[in-house]
């Protein structure tokens, strides 16, 4: 693809090409961020409004209707209220910070990207370390959150702030320690490995795919990762960073207007991004789940879709945790598990009984 | 000039920038965030070394955990910048000493073919080559007994500070979250199933059907 555009484009520019090429690597990398970048933010309009609908029905109410026909306007019509509307800085903020959080907030998780797989080959950076990068970038995304908290100097963002750099920092430690099983049974640290091994197998010498993705032989790992997934998030049943019953809308209650939108829109975001590593990582990625049934990009869209769905009910089904019970989950519950089934994992990959070989 | 080059000078001059704001800053909270900044450059510099584990370590545990509980740490705390630079003046001799050494070393370490101390391998290395799987082979082989002595070691730090805080009050009335879990309805509550004990009157059974 990108032989094709050059030896276009030395074609047309002629004489010109020598000034172009050092910056090439530059515009041809720009040119595929967009296309990931333009799907991405669309979907993650398009996720409001699917929830608003999911959550409406799970209540039996109907849900946006007005905007367009059946509502499909309705996201439109937000982001375009909240960029009309005024961005307030509070008179005692640092004007500095305030403007730097939602930016650290939305920059990760737009940045983990980059080493996405979404089918053979459809990938901006095919490196090595895909897992070590994910892992890096996603922990960079609680600045955001704190910068926000302490730069709106009031109250309720602070207390936002302490309660998302704990939470966040604690559920990495369980969904870090997860990954280590895929890492150590994929015996690769790139994505697209990691979801080639998972077509092998017994089962998928039966023709069931499905049976030999990660999910199952980790199925204890799989609901860690899951569950740690929604924590790190900061959604519901775990959204005691933003709980409205206690601290209105923690490290959000200053902003206004597009500020505020880019919170929401690195939570959305971030709630793809894991929805699409989990079917990277435990679910097979663009891996069909029966042989007969060719691979491709949209059975990856359908799991990421599951995933979400599975995001909105549990949003619209559970009681918010306290706090104490968040740490305790964490802490005392998912890091003793995931190092139990890190030793289990590892003793199954040396005994005669691995289904790894 | 090639793309490196530019993206070298680029992580440079950040890192060189940020790292001065680090000790100019009035402010603490951003001298913690220009440490953030430069410790994220020098993750880039390493990127084109070559050594993407080391730069991506470095992000994960340095950005993403230490220098968080750091700048948590700075928030929560009242700092005075100007009595903190009250002894300049009386301890610039010291700092310029310690400055100094730190400036000759790295010079010797970067002019080392000069020195003849640095046979330096080639760095053209193929496209797959991984240095994370390479560092784990010489850390899980080689290595092996030093890494494990080095992670107990670290196990050991992990427990004793778990241990310290580990102090009960007599009089603390912090609820248990195991036991609250625990706890079954029927320990709670107690359903009785009774007749009723009062006729409706009248009037009302005839406002039921109305």
């Amino acid at each position: 693809m990108e032989a094709m555009v050059v030896s276009f484009l030395q074609g047309a520019l002629g004489t010109a090409w020598p000034t172009v090429k050092p910056v090439w690597p530059l515009v041809w990398t720009l040119a595929q961020i967009v296309l990931i970048m333009a799907p991405l933010l669309l979907s993650v309009a398009y996720l409001t409004f699917w929830e608003r609908k999911v959550i409406g029905w799970m209540q039996v109410r109907i849900g946006p209707n007005r905007v367009g026909p059946w509502g499909l306007l309705q996201p439109i019509a937000d982001g375009l209220k909240l960029f009309l509307k005024e961005v307030l800085f509070p008179s005692a903020a640092d004007k500095k910070l305030f403007v730097v959080g939602p930016i650290m907030a939305i920059a990760p998780a737009l940045a983990a990207w980059a080493v996405i797989p979404f089918s053979p080959g459809w990938v901006l950076a095919n490196i090595d370390a895909g897992v070590l990068y994910l892992l890096a970038v996603s922990s960079v995304g609680v600045y955001g959150i704190i910068i926000a908290g302490w730069a709106s100097n009031s109250k309720y963002p602070m207390f936002g702030a302490m309660r998302a750099s704990a939470q966040m920092i604690s559920y990495e430690v369980s969904m870090g320690l997860g990954l280590i099983c895929v890492l150590m049974v994929s015996n690769s640290l790139n994505l697209s490995e990691i979801v080639m091994a998972q077509s092998k197998g017994r089962f998928a010498s039966y023709g069931l795919d499905f049976m030999s993705w990660n999910w199952l032989p980790l199925l204890p790992m799989f609901g860690v990762y899951l569950i740690s997934g929604v924590a790190e998030t900061n959604r519901a049943p775990f959204d005691v960073v933003e709980g409205e019953s206690e601290i209105v809308a923690g490290h959000m209650v200053e902003y206004s207007g597009m500020a505020f939108a880019m919170f929401f829109l690195a939570e959305y975001a971030n709630m793809i991004l894991i929805s699409a590593m989990t079917s990277i990582f435990f679910l097979g990625g663009w891996l069909s789940p029966v042989a007969f049934i060719p691979d491709g990009f949209h059975w990856m869209a359908a799991k990421m879709s599951a995933i979400l769905f599975f995001f909105l009910w549990i949003r619209a089904t559970f009681p918010r945790y306290r706090y104490d019970q968040l740490m305790r989950l964490g802490w005392k519950v998912f890091v003793p598990l995931t190092l139990v089934w890190i030793l289990v994992v590892g003793v199954w990959m040396m005994s005669p009984l691995s289904i790894w070989k | 000039m090639e793309f490196k080059t530019l993206l070298f000078y680029l992580f440079s001059t950040i890192t060189v920038l940020a790292a001065l704001r680090v000790i100019t800053a009035r402010n603490p909270v951003h001298a913690v965030l220009f440490l953030v900044l430069a410790f994220f450059n020098v993750a880039g510099l390493w990127m084109l070394l070559q050594a993407e584990f080391l730069s991506l370590a470095l992000v994960m545990v340095y950005v993403g955990a230490v220098m968080v509980l750091f700048l948590f740490v700075v928030m929560m705390l009242d700092i005075n910048i100007e009595r903190v630079r009250a002894g300049f003046w009386s301890n610039l001799p010291l700092g310029i000493l310690v400055g100094g050494l730190l400036a000759a070393e790295m010079a010797v370490v970067l002019s080392g073919r000069y020195f003849g101390l640095a046979n330096l391998p080639p760095q053209n290395l193929p496209a797959n080559y991984s240095n994370t799987k390479e560092l784990a082979r010489v850390l899980f082989t080689d290595y092996a007994y030093p890494f494990e002595i080095a992670s107990v070691i670290l196990l050991v730090a992990i427990i004793v500070a778990v241990m310290l805080t580990l102090r009960k009050r007599k009089d603390n009335k912090a609820m248990h979250s195991s036991d609250q879990i625990a706890v079954k309805a029927r320990d709670r509550m107690r359903l009785v199933k009774m007749a009723p004990e009062v006729e409706l009157p009248a009037s009302a059974k005839e406002g039921d059907k109305a």
